[in-house]
């Protein structure tokens, strides 16, 4: 594919995700959907980035706010819509909402409710590539407080001791639910934490796609020679709440005024228009196309039965 | 029959498993070069290599959960805990991940896991050393929780655990390592869920699992001195259990007690004792009984150690006192 191609694809991609996000927490204000969600509002550029580096065959685990990475690696926007709805046709048969999703075809072996919890799965799963003899690489997702659960130390050190193919991406939210990074990190940034583990660390900005992908495509390079894990800092923001029903007091909206300003939709289009990539008509038919996209997905979600009560002792074991 | 020890008998599964099928491998402390803290994985390393027989740093959260992981994807880990106190450490990814995976995510996603853990007091080793934490992971779903008794048992019940699509906490008892007992060179895999009758008796059901079926055991025989006869049954596993053996066993004798070694309150003695007045009230002639660790933690001291923990002792006077009951 060529560069205007690809370009043109991750902003389709990230409006995709942008209204899927948007249009969650629209349904959830209108009460047409039940529990909680974590949008990915303002990090798009993260997960499509790192996905557009990854091989058809590699992994992915992703986290609580695991929306974006399933769209980024492909996953249908229909059936995570109908999981949130609590459809029989959603990812996980309405049993997993929001935060509990996979596509084992895709390789994406799910989204995590648990902080942390994900990264041991992710260290796992590169152990077994690497055993199996499979050049297979792990994409970790996780945040700026994961990168305080025991959890992620323990695991980046067994990744490197054992020199696994598992790229560790961090997305720097700056905040953990409400809590600042100033207040649970004892150390700047997150990809300083890699030296603690002689890993390579490196901080990108987490809302220009091409350098996610960038930096993520020279680990997986790095992961396939044999040569070990990276830790990937990605430094973004989200624009949302941290869930449905955050009010974002712990913000102010000078520092949502700057951020919204960096968001990393309006940062591609411009590059598109500048590069001529696309023209104005064409940005707009490509949001016209993506909100289509969303509006099946609801439609598909509504039409959607409810699973039946039948089935709930149903697959406890394999 | 040729006669080998507990620790044997579960090398010997676990050598066969490896043997057989290329994806089993091993990963947990100390367990290459130094045989595991118990000599359960000795010599091991030399036969299968670095990369079946892994030594892990003290990691437990990420090494269970890295064990869950490799699991998903093709891989049957089999992890063990030093001591299952530890399995507290772990138990994030046991109950919150490889326990619901399968579930939530259905057929695409499998946790072939198993975690075998020391557990068991007796030894003197103190509150976190000692604790039989099994009771845990009997109350979540989607886990299996086996315990054997014997040597048999162990291999039969490691190799099936081992081939189960499931994750399975498999208890060991460190008082057992040196029990020997009679195990068969080509030992079948033993279906999880079904109990074993190790005696047979008339008067009274005693049911047990791991060390406490052992202790139960000699309580028989003195039951016997007694003019008692008692059957007794070894659970094997608690997750499936054999609930059906047990009633069944109650419709004959009319009377139930529970031994175990976990503590006493929502243990699985209190499982088992409702499951059957739920079941086979009418045919219960006394109260249901249970003998169980005090419930407080386990000192390390000798005489409060034993004073805590059942004992052939404490199961006949307690057998006598229900028997004296009608």
């Amino acid at each position: 594919m060529g560069e205007k191609n690809k370009l043109l694809d991750y902003y389709r991609t990230m409006l995709l995700i942008r209204f899927f996000e948007e249009k969650v927490e629209d349904l959830f204000r209108r009460g047409a959907i039940k529990g909680t969600s974590h949008p990915a509002t303002g990090q798009e550029a993260c997960a499509v980035g790192a996905c557009a580096a990854l091989g058809k065959k590699d992994y992915v685990t992703s986290t609580h706010r695991g929306h974006g990475h399933m769209i980024a690696r492909g996953g249908d926007p229909s059936k995570i819509m109908a999981e949130l709805f609590g459809k029989e046709s959603g990812y996980s048969r309405g049993r997993g909402g929001s935060q509990l999703m996979a596509d084992f075809q895709l390789g994406f072996l799910g989204s995590n409710g648990i902080t942390g919890g994900g990264l041991p799965l992710a260290t796992g799963v590169a152990l077994s590539a690497k055993l199996r003899h499979t050049r297979r690489v792990v994409a970790c997702f996780f945040g700026d407080g994961a990168s305080n659960q025991g959890t992620f130390h323990e695991s980046l050190n067994m990744a490197s001791l054992w020199k696994l193919p598992v790229i560790y991406i961090c997305e720097n939210n700056l905040y953990a639910m409400s809590t600042n990074i100033k207040n649970s990190m004892a150390v700047k940034n997150v990809a300083e934490r890699a030296a603690a583990y002689a890993m390579e660390g490196v901080r990108v900005d987490g809302n220009d796609v091409l350098a996610v992908h960038d930096a993520v495509h020279m680990a997986r390079v790095k992961a396939k020679k044999g040569d070990g894990p990276s830790l990937i800092e990605c430094a973004t923001y989200r624009l949302s709440g941290h869930s449905r029903g955050d009010p974002r007091k712990y913000r102010t909206a000078a520092e949502e005024k700057e951020w919204e300003a960096k968001e990393p939709i309006k940062h591609l289009r411009k590059l598109l228009l500048k590069k001529k990539y696309m023209t104005g008509k064409e940005s707009t038919a490509i949001r016209k196309e993506a909100r289509q996209i969303i509006a099946e997905a609801v439609k598909f979600s509504k039409r959607s039965k409810f699973p039946d009560e039948s089935t709930l002792t149903e697959g406890l074991f394999a | 029959m040729r006669e080998i020890t507990y620790t044997e008998a579960l090398r010997e599964g676990l050598r066969e498993e490896m043997e057989l099928d290329a994806s089993v491998f091993l990963l947990g402390e100390d367990i290459a070069g130094y045989g595991g803290a118990f000599g359960v994985t000795r010599g091991l390393i030399d036969k299968f290599g670095a990369e079946r027989v892994i030594n892990t740093p003290i990691s437990e959260g990420s090494f269970v959960g890295a064990a869950v992981g490799a699991s998903l994807v093709g891989s049957r880990p089999v992890v063990e805990l030093m001591f299952m106190d530890f399995i507290a450490l772990a138990s994030d990814q046991l109950v919150n991940h490889a326990a619901k995976l399968h579930y939530v995510f259905g057929d695409q996603a499998k946790c072939p896991l198993v975690v075998r853990a020391v557990g068991g007091a007796g030894r003197c080793y103190g509150p976190t050393h000692s604790q039989s934490l099994e009771a845990w992971f009997v109350h979540t779903p989607g886990i299996k929780v086996v315990a054997p008794s014997t040597p048999a048992d162990a291999k039969g019940l490691l190799k099936t655990a081992i081939r189960d699509n499931n994750p399975v906490l498999f208890m060991e008892h460190k008082l057992l390592y040196n029990e020997r007992g009679p195990v068969p060179r080509i030992a079948d895999p033993i279906p999880l869920g079904k109990a074993r009758v190790v005696a047979k008796g008339e008067d009274l059901t005693i049911v047990a699992y791991s060390a406490m079926a052992m202790e139960s055991e000699k309580a028989v025989i003195e039951l016997h001195e007694h003019g008692l006869s008692a059957e007794l049954i070894d659970l094997r596993s608690l997750c499936p259990m054999d609930i059906d053996s047990i009633v069944e066993s109650v419709k004959k004798t009319g009377r139930l007690m529970v031994v175990e070694e976990g503590h006493r309150t929502a243990g699985v003695g209190a499982e088992v004792a409702c499951r059957v007045f739920e079941e086979a009230y009418d045919y219960l002639d006394a109260p249901i009984r249970r003998v169980a660790s005090v419930d407080v933690p386990i000192s390390a001291s000798p005489p409060l150690e034993q004073a805590l923990l059942p004992s052939c002792e404490k199961i006949v006077t307690a057998a006598l006192e229900l028997i004296g009951t009608d």
